[in-house]
């Protein structure tokens, strides 16, 4: 189907507004020029090469957005946020998160954030009440811990032990320990792995609720509809950089989000990207309707921040064949 | 869930910058630790109960005979619980402080929560207080079920009130050293599934070379050697000196207690496990970056 695809594209302005386009706004976390990059063995399993995680990054995340990085396995998201959350060091490059640097920052510093991380295999033999509880007194001025439960939806499995959770619960719990400090920077490392449809909506309310109470939040995700319904700002890491950014309408470029109608036309699957579908959809009405009036196969569809961000994806750096209009 | 925009005034900020104590923090984890190692059966079988089911076993196969083994002293008016009873206390030290710490802290890294706990404001520190605090409570709870079996069940005579002081430096010391040792060790596990395969192992050896099961001059002379270098043999050794007579200082292969030279050996291998400890401790498993 894909070779078939081919659209009326010009060349696409990628970047409505870039990751580094601040708008005169506080900043909570600005990243300029980030490299990391990892030993790994080399093809034949003997000697060690570099290979590098993250590329030169810079990115911008104001105070009080929810910011998506989104971006393939294997991108660098996860580097990148383990470096601003102050577990890794880097190689080269400058970061500021909260107005220090993580590599240096202590106690005081680790009080303002907030991390969920990717995998929690970790909770045991403690209950959920127990585990939020203990977590808040490391912290100077922590939530209340049974309205933290209460605001993940944990209050039913309050004294439950965390083992006997169930997957979605659990992450629940990580959120609740990432939030009963009352964190000013939350990082939120692909959360919803795992949830069901029903889960992932209430967790996305809590999270445009911290949104709200002021919390600002940095969020991988590896589902496009959830950064489309969350961040305000998404950015695309391919190949350890940034390779779009911008608000998840405006992600790819407007050219990126121009309609697409597709049919059969002797049984053979056509399209067409165009501004004026209406127009396209006439014409082709009038053209090769069936003797019922139906054009066969008939659709019409705007491209979702998924098609875009696939787009992004598979073709880094190129631009698509344009023009040239199939009937 | 909270109201409103984030409280920016005076008074929040002071509260923000007035982080928890060290020991306050350390006394949360204390109490983490606890309930963890009290909710985890296995914990509480091979850990805790360990040494009391070898004593109640051990005890009662040779407890029948009135003398203890013949080792040329003369006159024993030492029953078989009796001379068994320091190294059992010997042994649930090291249980309670080594093996615990050292599959503790190789588990938490494997899995997460010490990455977990770094991402939080808790100092290290409090961490390691939590871990002692843990070995502590277990440990002094252990050893006094270990006694009262002793006494209760198997008529085992108590010692003279000013030996407790020797019992108190040589515990301390004792769990002080495990602990310590068991950070150490905690960096070789390569995870933590086969934290307790490889830990497990080396306790038990040192249980048998270092006369917690026999009495130590009984050994081969090899193992004697090889045991001397270990804490546990000088651990055994000063709970000896404190639980039976004097009179069995002569059994000692130099003839005496050598408290000097138990409480160097303890304090050397503290040192090292110190020095090791601080060098090789990481927040992340060695394939995480």
């Amino acid at each position: 189907m894909c070779e078939n695809m081919v659209g009326m594209r010009t060349e696409s302005a990628p970047t409505r507004r870039p990751a580094t386009d601040t708008g005169g706004r506080d900043t909570a976390v600005s990243v300029r020029g980030l490299h990391k990059a990892y030993r790994s063995r080399g093809p034949g399993g003997q000697g060690y090469t570099q290979v590098a995680a993250v590329d030169g990054l810079d990115l911008d995340v104001l105070r009080g957005e929810i910011f998506a990085v989104l971006g393939p396995n294997g991108a660098g998201k996860t580097t990148t946020i383990e470096i601003l959350e102050g577990f890794r060091n880097r190689d080269a490059g400058e970061v500021s998160v909260l107005g220090e640097d993580p590599d240096r920052a202590g106690r005081a510093w680790r009080a303002r954030i907030g991390v969920v991380q990717q995998d929690s295999r970790d909770l045991g033999e403690l209950t959920a009440a127990e585990m939020v509880t203990a977590t808040a007194r490391y912290y100077p001025d922590p939530r209340d811990p049974a309205e933290v439960i209460d605001a993940v939806g944990l209050t039913e499995h309050a004294r439950k032990r965390a083992r006997a959770l169930s997957g979605g619960q659990r992450r629940r719990l990580d959120v609740a320990l990432g939030i009963v400090g009352r964190p000013e920077l939350l990082f939120l490392d692909e959360p919803t792995t795992g949830f069901d449809p029903q889960a992932r909506r209430s967790f996305w309310d809590l999270v445009t609720g911290l949104r709200d109470d002021g919390v600002t939040i940095l969020l991988t995700t590896h589902y496009l509809e959830e950064a489309a319904q969350l961040a305000d700002r998404v950015v695309v890491i391919d190949k350890g950089r940034v390779a779009a950014s911008g608000t998840p309408d405006s992600l790819g470029g407007p050219d990126a989000r121009t309609p697409l109608v597709t049919w059969l036309d002797g049984g053979e699957l056509r399209s067409l990207r165009t501004d004026r579908p209406t127009e396209a959809v006439a014409r082709l009405a009038h053209e090769i309707a069936a003797p019922d009036g139906e054009i066969p196969g008939l659709t019409v569809s705007r491209p979702s921040l998924e098609d875009v961000y696939l787009e992004l994806i598979d073709a880094p750096g190129t631009t698509h064949q344009s023009t040239e209009e199939q009937q | 869930m909270t109201a409103g925009t984030p409280d920016t005034s005076p008074a929040r900020s002071a509260e923000r910058s007035r982080l928890p104590g060290t020991l306050a923090v350390g006394l949360v984890r204390a109490r983490v630790e606890l309930l963890g190692f009290l909710r985890e059966r296995d914990a509480m079988i091979f850990i805790f109960a360990y040494p009391l089911i070898m004593m109640a076993i051990f005890a009662s196969v040779f407890g029948g005979e009135d003398q203890v083994f013949d080792l040329g002293t003369g006159r024993m008016e030492v029953n078989f619980p009796q001379y068994f009873l320091p190294g059992m206390i010997a042994t649930g030290i090291m249980l309670s402080s080594f093996q615990t710490v050292a599959t503790s802290i190789a588990t938490e890294r494997d899995d997460g929560t010490l990455k977990r706990l770094r991402a939080t404001p808790m100092p290290a520190v409090a961490y390691f207080l939590g871990k002692v605090g843990e070995v502590l409570l277990v440990s002094v709870v252990q050893i006094a079920a270990l006694v009262a079996l002793a006494v209760l069940a198997f008529d085992v005579p108590m010692p003279e009130a000013g030996r407790w002081w020797t019992f108190a430096w040589v515990f301390v010391l004792g769990t002080a050293t495990g602990t310590v040792c068991g950070v150490a060790f905690s960096a070789v596990p390569r995870s933590g599934r086969s934290a307790s395969a490889v830990v497990v192992p080396v306790v038990l050896v040192l249980q048998f070379i270092s006369g917690v099961f026999f009495p130590y001059p009984s050994l081969p002379d090899w193992m004697q050697q090889v045991a001397q270098v270990f804490p546990l043999k000088w651990l055994a050794q000063g709970m000896r000196s404190v639980f039976l007579p004097d009179g069995f200082a002569a059994v000692e292969t130099a003839g005496e207690w050598q408290h000097l030279l138990i409480a160097g050996v303890l304090g050397l291998w503290l040192i090292l496990g110190l020095v090791i400890g601080v060098r090789t401790f990481r927040w992340r498993r060695r394939d995480d970056g």
